[in-house]
């Protein structure tokens, strides 16, 4: 008796905090990703309008200094034909040496490059951005709470502020970002961009297909890690049932005698 | 030990037994007579000792890939994660690995307070496991350092500050700790290689865990001596290897789930964000099996008495043995036990979550109370308990486990 009353209060104040908690927290808009779930994958054709929509909006500010141009061509990714991916690569100029005679030089980037970021450095980054470091985006889906749903959300939640609010210049107000203020502008707009695949680039759109190109940015194995899991799980299932199986006839034995 | 009589059939067999007795371990182990009626509680010793094994081999490829460097760590974790063969495999089983390995340990560690487990005559194998869980922490501890992500980085700032507590030697103990003035590369390093080193030595400790408990044999849910072999035991193999591997299998299914279906969940989003010491993370707060105990040290208003009580915490579990006096080991016949053993779990979960908690208003308040409760359990309840408790009669034997008069 005494049991089940302290579980129920111990139950009361779990529920209490975790009420508090959420009224605290922000609700972040659902969108129902094609690589969420046991099987989920990545949409092709999103990932590719993704890469074109990082490469032409967000490139301009934010670094991915984790990924080489050969992953747009590999296999769980956007996986474009390795032309295409050898066309990318050499649209940009990497700055390679030193040569015989010690001078740095530039190239046209190849598969194996790492993307070439648009600052030299961080505090160039910052200084260039009104003091406020564009994080570099490889993993940038993986180290924000809410991943998926929170970029989208972000890019999203731009809106007018409220009248009681008063904005610097160079501060946005956003619905989701936490403290409601981005120093980042409002980064898509109807029509920012034409997709190559001759889909309508609306913000919605356009924010859709580059969160899932994050996605996979900050994690270009899940749809093997997928695959692998749902083999993994079967063999474990069987072998399961089949030990269990062994264990009865084996202790049938000991509980016949008991 | 009836085992030393035991003589292989092969010539060569007993020529090697009788220079190096491997043959009459093996045999010892094979029939190592164990009690019958052991429930899946008792499954967690050889669930833990595969987590061991599991960590110390995919660590160990972990470790051919990694850079211990503090410009270059974070890196070498997402190459490991892109570009090395199943190298995302190896670093998900690793760092999920040591959740489920603290997940397991919490398990059997309440399974040996329920039990009685820790009473004469198996003292020394409490101990002994006392100190295993206490390298396990530290080990966790430094391993979730090495990514040198901002949560290893002010993990480890808050961590190894708690030394500074220390009247007159503390800034100096914690300068020889960081190998500096502040958390940087001298200290990854260190971590990286004491990382390395602990396993090992948790290794050797669980040998000898394993073998302080083969002299008393186990103890099981009725608690009671029984008599070894006897109606009561069956031989290890088959029927303990066979119940324990399905029981691990189905632990293996749960760790499955975590590393190819949500591999990120144990961990902090921040940690994917690299070390920055310009930036303090908003909470900063240790893994999830830490939480309980930096509940208690934040439960305190003075960071010497924090430091006191969170060590202490820990420490008084190594004379648990002595603090509960009761004769009687389980505690199905422990009525009233019974009802202190489960407001302790639920005060270790409330600890748990509060630790996860910002520490002010009601949050620190229930931690405090928490706390109190946690010492509580153990200096007050335990002793008085063992002397005015009325236990229920316990049966002859785990064949006629009833005996009603």
């Amino acid at each position: 008796m005494l049991k089940k009353k302290l579980f129920a209060k111990f139950l009361f104040f779990f529920i209490i905090f975790n009420s508090n908690l959420l009224a605290s927290e922000k609700e972040f808009l659902h969108v129902d990703w094609s690589f969420k779930g046991f099987t989920g994958k990545f949409d092709r054709s999103s990932l590719q309008r993704g890469y074109q929509v990082y490469n032409e909006v967000c490139a301009a500010c934010h670094s991915m200094n984790l990924l080489s141009y050969r992953n747009l061509g590999e296999p769980g990714g956007p996986e474009f034909p390795i032309n295409e991916v050898k066309n990318i690569a050499s649209s940009f100029e990497v700055t390679d040496g030193p040569d015989d005679q010690g001078e740095m030089f530039t190239r046209p980037g190849r598969p194996s490059d790492k993307f070439v970021s648009p600052y030299p450095n961080v505090n160039a980054a910052t200084a260039a951005n009104g003091g406020a470091y564009p994080p570099d985006m490889s993993v940038l889906v993986k180290s924000r709470k809410g991943g998926a749903d929170y970029i989208y959300s972000v890019l999203m939640g731009y809106e007018d502020p409220p009248a009681n609010i008063k904005l610097d210049d160079g501060v946005y107000y956003n619905k989701y970002m936490d403290g409601n203020k981005i120093k980042m502008s409002k980064p898509l707009m109807d029509d920012i961009i034409s997709y190559a695949d001759g889909t309508k680039a609306t913000e919605m759109q356009m924010a859709m297909d580059v969160t899932t190109f994050l996605t996979w940015a900050a994690e270009p194995h899940l749809e093997a890690r997928h695959k692998m899991g749902i083999k993994v799980m079967i063999f474990l299932i069987i072998l399961t049932v089949l030990v269990y199986l062994s264990m009865k006839k084996i202790w049938s034995r000991v509980d016949s005698e008991m | 030990m009836s085992e030393h009589t035991y003589v292989p059939e092969s010539k060569f067999g007993k020529w090697f037994n009788d220079r190096l007795p491997l043959l009459t371990l093996s045999k010892h182990l094979q029939d190592y007579p164990t009690p019958k009626n052991l429930n899946y509680w008792w499954t967690f010793g050889g669930i833990l000792t595969f987590c061991l094994v599991t960590q110390i081999v995919t660590g160990l490829v972990l470790a051919m890939h990694y850079v211990a460097h503090a410009d270059l760590a974070f890196n070498s974790i997402e190459h490991i994660m892109r570009d090395v063969n199943y190298g995302w495999l190896l670093r998900y089983v690793h760092a999920n690995g040591a959740s489920m390995f603290f997940l397991a340990v919490y398990i059997h560690i309440f399974r040996s307070l329920f039990y009685g487990s820790y009473k004469s005559p198996r003292e020394i194998i409490w101990i002994l496991g006392m100190l295993i869980y206490i390298l396990m922490m530290a080990t966790a501890f430094m391993g979730y350092v090495l990514p040198w992500g901002q949560m290893s980085f002010w993990g480890a700032t808050v961590i190894t500050n708690l030394f500074s507590a220390i009247p007159i030697v503390g800034e100096s103990i914690t300068t020889w700790l960081w190998g500096g003035y502040s958390v940087d590369n001298p200290t990854l390093t260190r971590f990286f290689s004491l990382h390395y080193l602990f396993p090992f030595i948790i290794f050797g400790l669980v040998v000898l865990h394993i073998w302080a408990l083969h002299v008393p044999g186990n103890n099981n849910p009725v608690g009671i001596d029984i008599r070894k072999p006897s109606k009561d035991t069956v031989p290890f193999h088959p029927y303990i290897t066979i119940k324990d591997l399905f029981a691990l299998l189905i632990f293996i299914i749960v760790f499955s789930a975590f590393v190819f279906f949500s591999p990120n969940t144990l961990g902090h989003p921040d940690n994917y964000i690299q070390a920055n010491p310009l930036i303090t993370p908003k909470h900063i707060v240790p893994e999830w099996y830490l939480l309980p105990f930096y509940a208690i040290l934040r439960s305190v208003p003075d960071k010497l008495g924090g430091v006191i009580l969170l060590f202490a915490s820990i420490f008084i579990l190594l004379a648990l043995p002595w603090l509960d006096k009761s004769k009687v080991r389980s505690a199905i016949f422990r009525p009233i036990y019974k009802q202190f053993f489960w407001i302790l779990v639920i005060d270790v979960l409330v600890l748990g979550y509060m630790g996860a908690m910002p520490a002010e208003g009601l949050y620190l308040l229930i931690a405090r109370i928490g706390t109190a409760y946690y010492f509580l359990h153990f200096l007050v309840i335990l002793p008085v308990l063992s002397s005015i408790e009325k236990t229920e009669p316990l049966p002859a034997s785990i064949s006629e486990p009833v005996l009603k008069g």
